[in-house]
C-alpha cells in the first residue's frame, strides 16, 4: 500500500476532525490532497506529533483527534507510547505509517525492517486498542473502526517507502499554525 | 520530614492558577513533590506525567493550539532533555510555554551528579535565548510568575522560571 492512497481513502473522514501529522513527506502528500484549516503539520519536531495530539485530545474532549505519525517518529519518542497510554484520551485515534524507512531524509532502514513491532510495543504500553495493517482496505475499514470505537487506538499500516518529490509547500509553517489555532478557537465557540 | 518547602511550594502553585494555568506536565525529582502533589489532588487540574520531559513541549503546544493555558514542571536536567523540543517545535512555530525548572547544582548543592547541570543551565538558557527569572524570595514569587505568562503569550514564546534552593528547601545548614 502506498501512504497516498491510504491518505485519499480515509481524506473525506477528516472533516471536523482534528488531524495533526509529522513533517516531510506525510504533510506534503496530505496537503497534496488538500489543506484544511483543521490540519496541523508538525514539521521538524519529531517524536512530538503524537504529544502534541494528546495535548489537544485532553484539552478537547469534545472533538476527535487523528494523528498521522511515521515509523522514525514514533521510534524517537517511544516513552510517549506510554504516556498516551496512561492518559488514554478516547478521543484520539493514533495511525502510525511505518515505511521501515526515515524516507524524508533519504530512505534510511528504521528498526522496524529488522523486526520491531510498533503495534505490539503499542499494545505493551497499554494502549488498548491496536493493529497492524498492509493493504487499503484493511486500512480504511480498520480507521472507520477506530473512528467509531471511541477509545486510544495505535493504527499501525504498513506502507511502501515512497513520497512525493518535495516537501517544501507554499503553506507557511506559521500560516498553518495560525490558522490551526483559530480553527480551534471558533469550533470552540460555534459549539 | 522533606526539607522540601511546602509554603513555597503552595505559593508556586497558587500562582500558576491564578494566571490561568490548567494543565501541567510533570517528570518528578524531589524539590517538585509538594508542587505535583498539589496539581494531582486539584480536580480542576489535569496533571500529565511524563516518561521524559521533551514530551511536555508537546503537550503543552497541542494545549496551546486548543486554547488552555499549560505549565511544564521539571528539573534542569529535564530542561537539558527537552531542548530539541522547545527548538524545533515551541520556538519554530511560536508557541508559549512555561516551564518551571527546579535549579539543582547551585551553591548548597550536596549531590555530585547534580553540579554539571547546574553549572550551565542559564548560559543554555541565554543561548537559547529564553527569558529566564530566579525564584528565590517567597515575596516575588508571584509576581515574577504572572509576569513571566505575560510575556510567554504576548510574544509567543518560552520563558522560564528556576525553582532555587534557597526557596525550595528548608534545610538547616
Ligand atoms: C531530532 C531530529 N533528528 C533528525 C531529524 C531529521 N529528520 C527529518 S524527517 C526524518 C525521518 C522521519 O521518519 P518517519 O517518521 O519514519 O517519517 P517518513 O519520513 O519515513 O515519512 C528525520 C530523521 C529531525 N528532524 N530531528
Amino acid at each position: 500500500m502506498r501512504r497516498l492512497d491510504a491518505l485519499r481513502a480515509v481524506y473525506s473522514q477528516l472533516e471536523g476532525r482534528i488531524v495533526v501529522t509529522i513533517m516531510g513527506a506525510v504533510a506534503a502528500e496530505l496537503q497534496s490532497i488538500g489543506h484544511r484549516p483543521n490540519f496541523f503539520y508538525l514539521q521538524h519536531a519529531m517524536g512530538l506529533a503524537s504529544s502534541l495530539g494528546l495535548g489537544i485530545a485532553l484539552s478537547r474532549p469534545d472533538r476527535q483527534v487523528v494523528v498521522f505519525d511515521g515509523d522514525g517518529s514514533v521510534l524517537m519518542n517511544l516513552g510517549g507510547l506510554t504516556t498516551l497510554a496512561r492518559y488514554r484520551p478516547r478521543n484520539l485515534v493514533h495511525v502510525v505509517f511505518d515505511n521501515e524507512s526515515l524516507l524524508s531524509v533519504g530512505g534510511f532502514p528504521t528498526a522496524t525492517s529488522t523486526g520491531s513491532d510498533l503495534a505490539g510495543i503499542a499494545a505493551a504500553a497499554g494502549v488498548p486498542r491496536t493493529q497492524t495493517v498492509r493493504s487499503i482496505d484493511e486500512f480504511t475499514h480498520a480507521f472507520d473502526e477506530a473512528l467509531a470505537a471511541e477509545d486510544l487506538t495505535t493504527l499501525v499500516a504498513k506502507v511502501e517507502p515512497v513520497g512525493p518529490s518535495a516537501y517544501v509547500t507554499d503553506l507557511s509553517l506559521l500560516e498553518n499554525r495560525f490558522q490551526f489555532q483559530r480553527y480551534l478557537k471558533e469550533s470552540r465557540t460555534t459549539r | 520530614m522533606s526539607p522540601v518547602s511546602t509554603s513555597a511550594s503552595r505559593l508556586v502553585y497558587d500562582a500558576l492558577k491564578s494566571c490561568g494555568v490548567r494543565l501541567m506536565s510533570a517528570l518528578p525529582e524531589t524539590w517538585l513533590v509538594h508542587l505535583i502533589g498539589l496539581a494531582e489532588a486539584d480536580p480542576d487540574m489535569t496533571l500529565v506525567r511524563l516518561a521524559k520531559e521533551e514530551e511536555g513541549v508537546g503537550i503543552s503546544a497541542g494545549a496551546h493550539l486548543a486554547g488552555v493555558k499549560s505549565a511544564m514542571l521539571m528539573q534542569n536536567h529535564g530542561f537539558l532533555a527537552s531542548i530539541n523540543g522547545i527548538v524545533s517545535c515551541a520556538q519554530l512555530y511560536r508557541i508559549p510555554l512555561l516551564m518551571l525548572v527546579s535549579y539543582r547544582g547551585e551553591f548548597g548543592e550536596r549531590d555530585p551528579w547534580q553540579t554539571e547541570g547546574g553549572g550551565v543551565t542559564e548560559d543554555l538558557l541565554r543561548a537559547l535565548r529564553i527569558p529566564f527569572a530566579r525564584l528565590e524570595n517567597p515575596s516575588h514569587v508571584s509576581h515574577r510568575i504572572a509576569k513571566a505568562q505575560t510575556l510567554a503569550h504576548s510574544a509567543n514564546k518560552p520563558v522560564a522560571l528556576l525553582l532555587c534552593r534557597d526557596l525550595m528547601w528548608e534545610e538547616q545548614t
